[in-house]
């Protein structure tokens, strides 16, 4: 067969080329549950904190959802106000506002690249779900320096030199607590979405690249 | 191609989910793996505790006597709160107990216990409490574990820096935790002129080292901080006494933030020896006030309140070298002085390290004059100047320290929940234990003398929550002992306390256990209603006051039938325990009664007082199960119409009903 591309009119080989572009029916399949999986977010946390310590041994969380906070969020704002902290909540995240629209414009965008079926789009897709969980790390970020490092300068309690920035993510050990940051179950669901997605174009790929040999 | 990839793609994106889940699940709470020891703090039937613990009640205003190292509860001793199950507060003899310038005041919150010494050591003869909220001392009696004494403090708001005992317990001192214009001043003043008009005071109340009694020997008005917890000099720096301050910021509102504002408060160290030479010089100025003075004597079984009228008062401006400030670290809780008398380290709640100060370079930076100024005129040291060192990160909010005695101090944190174990002389952090939860004060048999008993320490915590079965919102407050006698401390046991313990003493069982009284004796009983025998018990009319002299033992009551008495009488029954038995008390209670019962002690005579509101028969009853007859220990008493001519008659065992010839009359129905 020749296999060389020439010129204008190929029709055997162009044919398979764009249907080589096109992601197999199975992949669009998987891209479209996983996409829906997203929706998930809509009704559990994205990421969660705990504090333990001695005095708390049936220990204590916080939820962060797209759009709200749940959690002994009182009770920790009765704690962290002796060291100056300020009262955690709703107000302190304006990104609670559009958190949930932006989800789902991106599921609606997900749904046509399984109906589309283009790869291209597919890393498009890929590209924006990492750009977004970086984004939302950042902000996460710059909120927890915030809230831990602008204290009430009137605080009953102040260790010179000490901040309380809550951990990114995993442990740290805040005065006499221990607090872990986590993903909760709708930030793994998208962690795991999002490893579907790249999966599945590096197989379509890998998959494309030996037909053009 | 297969598609082989994709299945295994997928199988690998699974297990990686569940790995994650299970990361995402919340995190085990650090379970302490101290599981105690049996055997170390098991007392088996019939054996007896190493040490008696005295434990403050904290708001509920009594004494818990303990047994360490079981943990378990004797007695609660009543001291400020009226206790119906004794009668205590309620018996026409013990109602003088409580009397204050105030009028009757049936409870207090009694936060610290300080046992008597002799040469710095414990000698089991008095323990004597503070009673925070009406400002009263007490002291209890160690041979009958009863209140002895109570002695109100004048010029005094908050007694909560109190009762604190110097190495011969020649003075008991008591500080104010809330300054207030004091009682010559003119006290209706706003409250925002705090800085100008309210003051502190120190007492020091003298003790009668042979029978005890509590006398206000003089005080001194001090700046208007908060005191808290304090201690004598001992050894090498017996004759001063120092004291926590805090609130050196001088707030009257919101003291949670404005109280916390200045770096440093302070420990004021009071040299009393330079104060006594003052007094005898003439500088204390008389002023006249008024506290009362209760005092319970068990040769009548009866207390007698006296109002007195004035004390003599120090002024640090007329009183050169007395005071002076230490300062120290962000709000202290406590001031305590080791074994040797040399370091006193002071615990800053909200600090991130413990100071110790040295007392030779103490005396040597007043003799230096190595001074930061002055506060309210009293001369401020240089910190660095009577500094020993720092304790280094021990913990997060440090409140009290005591000593083993083999040179190393154990602070309780707060905070932090734990207790940390440190060595005096390089200030280095040994060892630490958590405690559950929130500790407050520690205490180690003889901690605070010259000489302490070492091996246990007991850590008295302010949070239960899941320590032992719940009981409604309402938990008790937990304790845990712990054994120090090795390099590293050791739980040995956790026990729910009653009320809310503070501060503790704990001296060892034999050093009292042989001396308790067992009974009183009949023959000394000087009580002016007590019948010595049932030959002298009586019913006697005085105006609209009916007087019963009654006696008690196994199983009746002389008398047990009374009549004659009218509506509107007030009956005093004054029940006298005829046993010389151990451990047979006798209880008394009669049928609505507006006080309560009363517990009456072998040899000893107590009254109970009750007003006849309508007319009927009355029962009354022994209510401590003395005898297999307890149950027939009873009697009746008849009440008549005010005005009606029933003559008075009492009787034990005489007052059978009138016999009658009628075979129809020997019972049954018709």
């Amino acid at each position: 067969m020749n296999h060389q591309v020439s010129g204008t009119l190929c029709p055997g080989y162009c044919l398979k080329e764009n249907e080589m572009k096109k992601l197999s029916i199975t992949s669009r399949i998987i891209i479209a549950v996983a996409t829906l999986a997203l929706c998930v977010l809509f009704v559990t946390p994205a990421w969660s904190i705990y504090l333990v310590a001695p005095q708390y041994p049936e220990g204590l969380s916080m939820q962060i959802w797209l759009n709200k906070i749940t959690g002994q969020v009182e009770i920790i704002n009765g704690l962290n106000h002796y060291i100056g902290m300020k009262h955690i909540n709703e107000s302190m995240f304006p990104e609670f506002r559009f958190m949930v629209y932006l989800l789902g414009a991106y599921i609606l965008f997900g749904l046509v690249v399984a109906i589309t079926g283009s790869r291209k789009l597919l890393m498009v897709y890929i590209i924006m779900a990492v750009v977004a969980a970086i984004a939302a790390l950042v902000d996460f970020y710059m909120w927890g320096y915030d809230y831990g490092h602008d204290l009430d300068p009137t605080a009953a309690i102040q260790v010179p030199g000490l901040s309380y920035q809550p951990p990114l993510i995993g442990h740290k050990k805040l005065l006499n607590f221990d607090s872990y940051s986590y993903p909760d179950i709708g930030g793994w669901v998208m962690v795991a979405a999002t490893a579907v997605f790249f999966l599945i174009w590096f197989i379509e790929w890998r998959k494309s690249k030996k037909i053009i040999k | 191609m297969k598609p082989h990839p994709f299945r295994a793609g997928i199988a690998l994106i699974m297990t990686a989910a569940c790995l994650v889940s299970t990361q995402s699940c919340k995190p085990k709470t650090a379970q302490s793996a101290a599981a105690g020891d049996a055997e170390r703090s098991y007392v088996a039937p019939g054996k007896y505790d190493e040490f008696y613990n005295i434990v403050s009640g904290g708001f509920n205003g009594q004494i818990g006597i303990y047994g360490i190292p079981s943990g378990r509860l004797f007695r609660i001793v009543p001291v400020f709160s009226v206790t119906p199950e004794s009668g205590y507060g309620f018996s026409e003899e013990t109602k003088p107990m409580l009397n204050t310038s105030h009028g009757f005041v049936p409870w207090d919150d009694l936060h610290h216990i300080a046992l008597s010494q002799t040469n710095g050591e414990h000698d089991g003869r008095w323990a004597f409490a503070n009673g925070n909220n009406t400002p009263r001392l007490a002291r209890i009696d160690l041979t009958t574990f009863r209140t002895a004494e109570i002695l109100e403090i004048p010029n005094s708001a908050g007694n909560h820096a109190s009762p604190f005992i110097t190495e011969n317990s020649e003075y008991v001192v008591a500080a104010t935790r809330f300054s207030v214009p004091l009682d010559d001043q003119n006290g209706d003043v706003p409250i925002n002129t705090y800085k100008d008009n309210f003051k502190g005071s120190i007492s020091f109340i003298s003790v009668d080292q042979t029978s005890g009694e509590m006398n206000i020997a003089f005080q001194i008005r001090t700046p208007g901080v908060n005191f808290d917890l304090s201690r004598a000099g001992k050894g090498k720096s017996n004759g001063w006494f120092f004291f926590s301050c805090y609130n050196s910021e001088k707030a009257n509102t919101l003291l949670e933030v404005n109280a916390s504002a200045r770096d440093k408060d302070f420990v004021m160290a009071v040299n009393w020896k330079k104060a006594e030479e003052y007094l005898k010089a003439g500088k204390a100025k008389k002023q006249p006030v008024k506290y009362a003075h209760n005092v319970f004597s068990e040769k009548n079984h009866t207390a007698t309140s006296t109002i007195k009228t004035d004390v003599l008062v120090l002024d640090p401006a007329d009183c050169p070298d007395m005071l002076y400030l230490i300062p120290c670290p962000k709000s202290p809780h406590g001031t305590d002085v080791d074994p040797t008398g040399e370091y006193i380290v002071a615990s800053g709640k909200l600090a991130a390290s413990i100071p110790v100060f040295s007392f030779t370079k103490l005396q040597k930076a007043i003799a230096d004059k190595a001074f930061d100024g002055e506060y309210d005129g009293i001369p401020v040291i240089k910190y660095e100047a009577a500094l020993h060192g720092e304790v280094q990160k021990p913990g997060l909010g440090p409140l009290h320290t005591e000593f083993d005695g083999q040179g190393y101090g154990y602070t309780s944190m707060f905070v932090s929940s734990e207790i940390v174990k440190w060595r005096i002389s390089d200030l280095q952090v040994l060892d630490r234990v958590p405690t559950y939860y929130s500790i407050g004060h520690l205490s180690i048999p003889g901690g605070p003398t010259a000489k302490p008993h070492g091996k246990y320490m007991i850590a008295y915590n302010k949070i239960t929550k899941d320590r032992y079965l719940p009981t409604g919102p309402e938990l008790t407050q937990s304790a845990q002992l712990y054994d120090i006698s090795g390099e590293k401390m050791k739980l040995l046991l956790d026990f729910p306390t009653t009320g809310e313990p503070h501060y503790a003493e704990a001296l060892p069982a034999t050093m009292i256990k042989d001396k308790q009284l067992k009974i009183f004796k009949i023959e000394e009983n000087q009580h002016p209603y007590a019948a010595k025998g049932e030959g002298q018990t009586k019913v006697e009319r005085k105006g609209n006051q009916v007087h019963v002299w009654m006696t008690a033992i196994r199983s009746h009551l002389t008398p047990d039938n009374i009549e004659g008495v009218k509506v509107g009488d007030e009956v005093y029954f004054h029940v006298t325990n005829l046993e010389q038995d151990w451990d047979v008390p006798h209880g008394f209670a009669i049928k609505g009664a507006n006080t309560a019962e009363i517990l009456i002690m072998p040899g000893e005579t107590q009254t109970l007082k009750w007003v006849a509101d309508k007319p009927g028969i009355y029962p009354f009853y022994c209510t401590d199960f003395c005898s297999a007859l307890h149950q027939e220990m009873s009697g009746y008493l008849r009440v008549s119409p005010q005005g009606s001519n029933v003559a008075l008659l009492f009787s034990t065992g005489t007052n059978k009903p009138a016999t009658s010839e009628s075979p129809a009359a020997t019972g049954g129905m018709d």
